[in-house]
């Protein structure tokens, strides 16, 4: 047996055959019952939302900025050289009656 | 006058739900007979047209009206229908035995006239089904898209999503497929 003609025969039989295009009864209803309407979006709810995920950078900022401060509040080590400090603090007076 | 497709599927963006099932109306029997191309029975049918619906109206922001509205209709269907046939693939062999006798006459007659018009055309038509229902999902896919509907390769493309040379290369295996489908039918007999 030919099995290209016959696989033509058979493609030219299902191209003669248009399948059936009838519709159930009120099919559209039974799709519009299982729609569920888009949201629309609330803004406020949105902007809510955008706020409550900045918490945590803020915060990490927060943390960041409060332990900055406190380091760069934090007094001067003592300087090793005492001796030197004494000196220039005493003679610091001797260079100002000079001026 | 009715209304138009761009301004039912504006009212709707706009939350006025109801003007969907104008649309629905409008297109129901095509995408009703596309799936009855890939599906037998009447309940998987109206499962198909009824995802295909649901899925639109989920999806009509992501529609950019840069073709009609019915071709992008068309496209959620066939991959509708290519989903639906990859997940009901059974096991797809039939020996000649299950043909029925209109089936194995109409073969017979085939086979000692093809010329003869005279064949029973029911039994032609019942032997395509079985033919299909044989292939692959990709192949079904294509001989029906290519072989009945006479869609070009590249309408292929875009309403299967798949490129230019997957389809032709699908094409190819899918008449390769049908034909081993019939030589394994018509092995079973001398014909």
């Amino acid at each position: 047996m030919n099995l290209e003609k016959l696989q033509r025969e058979l493609i030219t039989t299902a191209r003669a055959i248009p399948p059936n295009e009838q519709v159930p009864y009120a099919f559209e209803k039974r799709i519009m019952a299982r729609l569920t309407p888009p949201q629309m979006s609330d803004v406020w709810a949105l902007w809510g939302r955008w706020l409550w995920r900045a918490v945590a950078p803020c915060m990490s900022v927060m943390v960041v900025l409060g332990i900055w401060t406190f380091v760069a509040m934090q007094p001067e080590p003592e300087s090793q050289n005492l001796e030197l400090a004494i000196e220039n603090t005493l003679l610091a007076s001797n260079d100002i009656a000079g001026e | 006058m009715e209304p138009s497709d761009t301004e039912l599927i504006a009212a709707v963006r706009k939350g006025d739900v109801a003007q969907f099932e104008p649309l629905i109306a409008r297109y129901q029997p095509r995408i009703f007979a596309t799936a009855r191309r890939y599906a037998r029975r009447e309940d998987e049918v109206q499962d198909i047209v009824q995802e295909v619906f649901i899925k639109a109206f989920q999806k009509l922001d992501s529609f950019r009206a840069e073709a009609p509205f019915e071709h992008w209709l068309m496209r959620m269907t066939v991959r509708t229908c290519y989903d639906f046939l990859r997940s009901h693939q059974r096991n797809r062999e039939t020996m000649l035995t299950d043909l029925s006798d209109p089936e194995v006459d109409w073969l017979e007659r085939f086979a000692a006239g093809p010329e003869d018009n005279s064949r029973n055309t029911d039994a032609a038509r019942a032997l395509v089904e079985r033919v299909m229902a044989q292939l692959s999902p990709e192949a079904r896919l294509v001989i029906t898209l290519l072989e009945i509907e006479d869609r070009s390769v590249k309408e292929i493309a875009q309403l299967t999503g798949w490129s230019v040379p997957l389809v032709k290369v699908r094409a190819f295996r899918a008449r390769a497929q049908m034909r081993k489908i019939l030589e394994t039918l018509t092995r079973e007999k001398y014909l």
